[in-house]
């Protein structure tokens, strides 16, 4: 019996950090899948989401609602970012690095000088059930929850609407889909706002469970980053599966020596699955199959 | 008599395609600049002197990271992580084993070994794993993020290496500053005069000395790989270890700044490492041009005064301006302020030259 709640417990963990890291490098990925700009100004837009959803949930929205909120409004700024400051460089791939990460100091900094160096967020709501001798929060059941029904509604996104068609059509040759009378600028704005909404779900997901100060973005980069690179361009073949590896990696990590050493298992797990998988688990798997 | 031409030789790359500057005007120009920076100290208060050592300490990392992105083409994040460690580095060592018999001299170089070690692994990893371009950005960036979370939690006293206590965010303190044995009396480096003469020696070498690298074969090889690194592969070289090199110089130089700022301060924190730390040596080199070495080393120092200055207002307004330049240089300069206007420059004297020639 001890052992059956070990292994819930396990997977309670696995689960938790496969959520956690689907959540926050899904928008990353749906950026970098699409134009190869990597938005270092990812987790400023998961400031932005947190902030927005508890302060509107704070002003008596409902909490899904809020979320939503701060989704809504992350992406809106996505959307004017990407115009004004990421449209003329996608010929420098380097150089939008750069100047992400100069908008993520300048809204860093600049939330630390307008909205000060905290902000009273929402408790965690629904409470906690136990099993054997831990209890368990529900709400962490339901990211988990979410994180299945974001991939799902990308892939669903994707697949099913003429907006994913167009932008996987997109995605492989931009300059036959744009003579095919495809709008590929509004297609690159659309993909960067809905990477930019899905950095706000995530900060809004995770407000209610997080001191919310602003370099809290910097709590989620770092597994992000390392989720995109080993999953690869690929949403569906690389991130999810990714984070599925490295969510189990992290748990039995964390379980073992903490959350640190979680953490920094992860990144080395990482620096040697590059020197084997260069270009992650999409482009092996993409591999195999050609 | 061959020695001599073998000097001859390597003095001869302080010019060359790689750098920009040559010829009798340029080298008068520098030697004047050297001059004055020399007579500094003679016209100013010694305090003040020592303060300003501050600015030349950073200016290793920035030619380090020059030399990677600007030469090599390839965009490390991690400066401030090898800075990190070779400041806690000579820490450990120089708290452990004290100041005496030129001890400080070792850790110092200990250090910096240590940071090019942690260097190679890495890039070892990196460039044998064929990573480039954007990933090489967030996995180094990574790196240094994890570094700094880790150095964050060392506060309890278990977190203690001999006699060195860690500290965890509060940063170490206390370790003794660089001192030369001398006979009749040891020189400790002190912020005062004596130090500023050794940091403006030291910057004045590693610059002619990198000025003599990129020019030499070497850094024909990196521009090259910059350039195509697929060409540079089927010309026969293996890209991978120039890579290597380059990175391993350009992170040793990170940690020689990190040792010069610790033994200056007496003191390094996990912060110095941190997203904010990382940024900085980013803009240095990018508003400077990173594409060559003397314009990045102006421009850091154009920076860093003008960041000074704007601190008196509070860091977050500095590093908000920090921010906004860094995104204004992208889009408008790519190629660095220094640069962008040394070629207006250029521009506008050709310019008037054809407007004086044509009737």
């Amino acid at each position: 019996m001890t052992l059956l709640f070990e292994a819930f417990t396990f997977l309670y963990q696995a689960g938790d950090a496969f959520a956690f890291l689907v959540l926050s490098a899904c928008g990353l990925a749906v950026i970098f899948g699409m134009m190869g700009v990597i938005n270092l100004a990812h987790g400023e837009f998961i400031l932005c989401g947190a902030y927005v959803s508890a302060s509107t949930a704070r002003m008596g929205l409902p909490l899904p609602l809020a979320i939503l909120c701060g989704a809504l409004v992350a992406g809106v700024i996505g959307m004017i970012v990407e115009r004004v400051i990421i449209r003329p460089l996608y010929q420098r791939p380097l150089d939008t690095i750069v100047a992400t990460w100069g908008i993520s100091m300048i809204a860093t900094q600049g939330t630390l000088i307008l909205l000060g160096s905290t902000m009273p967020g929402t408790g965690t709501p629904f409470g906690s059930f136990t099993v054997g001798a831990y209890s368990y929060s529900i709400y962490r059941l339901v990211l988990m929850g979410a994180a299945l029904a974001t991939l799902l509604g990308l892939w669903l996104i994707f697949t099913r609407t003429r907006f994913g068609l167009l932008a996987r059509a997109t995605i492989q040759v931009p300059h036959m889909a744009e003579s095919l009378g495809v709008n590929t600028s509004l297609i690159y704005s659309l993909t960067f706002g809905l990477g930019a909404a899905l950095a706000g779900l995530a900060g809004g997901l995770y407000a209610p469970t997080m001191t919310l100060v602003p370099t809290m973005g910097s709590a989620f980069v770092v597994e992000a980053f390392v989720t995109v690179v080993v999953g690869g361009a690929d949403i569906f073949l690389g991130t999810a599966p990714a984070a599925a590896i490295l969510g189990v990696i992290k748990a039995a990590l964390t379980s073992w020596q903490g959350q640190l050493f979680g953490q920094i298992g992860l990144l080395v797990a990482v620096i040697i699955v590059i020197r084997i998988l260069p270009r992650g688990i999409s482009g092996w798997i993409l591999r195999e199959r050609t | 008599m061959a020695r001599y031409s073998k000097l001859r030789n390597w003095l001869s790359l302080l010019e060359g395609p790689q750098t920009w500057g040559r010829g009798r005007v340029f080298w008068a120009g520098f030697l004047l600049v050297v001059a004055a920076a020399s007579a500094y100290p003679l016209f100013a208060d010694g305090y003040d002197v020592g303060n300003n050592v501050y600015f030349f300490n950073w200016t290793f990392m920035a030619l380090g990271l020059c030399l990677i992105w600007g030469y090599g083409g390839a965009l490390s994040f991690g400066q401030t992580a090898f800075f990190g460690v070779a400041g806690y580095a000579y820490g450990i060592l120089t708290i452990n084993f004290g100041d005496a018999y030129g001890f400080t001299l070792i850790a110092l170089l200990a250090a910096v070994g240590i940071a090019a070690l942690l260097a190679a692994v890495l890039g070892y990893f990196l460039f044998f794993g064929r990573i480039s371009g954007v990933f090489l950005g967030i996995v180094t960036l990574s790196v240094t993020l994890v570094l700094e979370r880790f150095m964050a939690q060392t506060a309890g006293p278990e977190w203690r290496i001999g006699s060195a206590r860690l500290n965890g965010f509060n940063g170490m303190g206390s370790m003794p500053s660089l001192t030369i044995p001398w006979p009749g009396g040891d020189i400790v480096l002190f912020p005062d005069v004596a130090l500023y003469y050794v940091t403006l020696g030291l910057l004045v070498l590693v610059y002619l000395g990198l000025r003599i690298l990129v020019n030499s074969r070497f850094g024909n090889v990196l521009v090259a790989i910059r350039e195509n690194p697929e060409r540079a592969e089927m010309l026969g070289y293996d890209i991978r270890k120039y890579q290597l090199g380059m990175f391993l110089i350009g992170s040793a130089l990170a940690g020689l700044s990190g040792v010069l700022y610790t033994s200056w301060g007496n003191y390094i924190t996990p912060s110095s490492m941190g997203m904010t730390a990382a940024a900085l040596p980013i803009v240095w080199v990018a508003v400077g041009g990173r594409s060559d070495l003397t314009a990045t080393l102006l421009g850091t120092l154009l920076v860093l005064a003008c960041f000074q200055a704007l601190t008196i207002y509070g860091s977050q307004y500095a590093l908000v301006v920090m921010g906004i330049l860094l995104v204004l240089t992208v889009l408008l300069v790519p190629k660095g302020v220094v640069l962008g206007l040394a070629s207006l420059a250029s521009r506008l004297f050709s310019r008037g030259k054809q407007g004086a020639t044509s009737p």
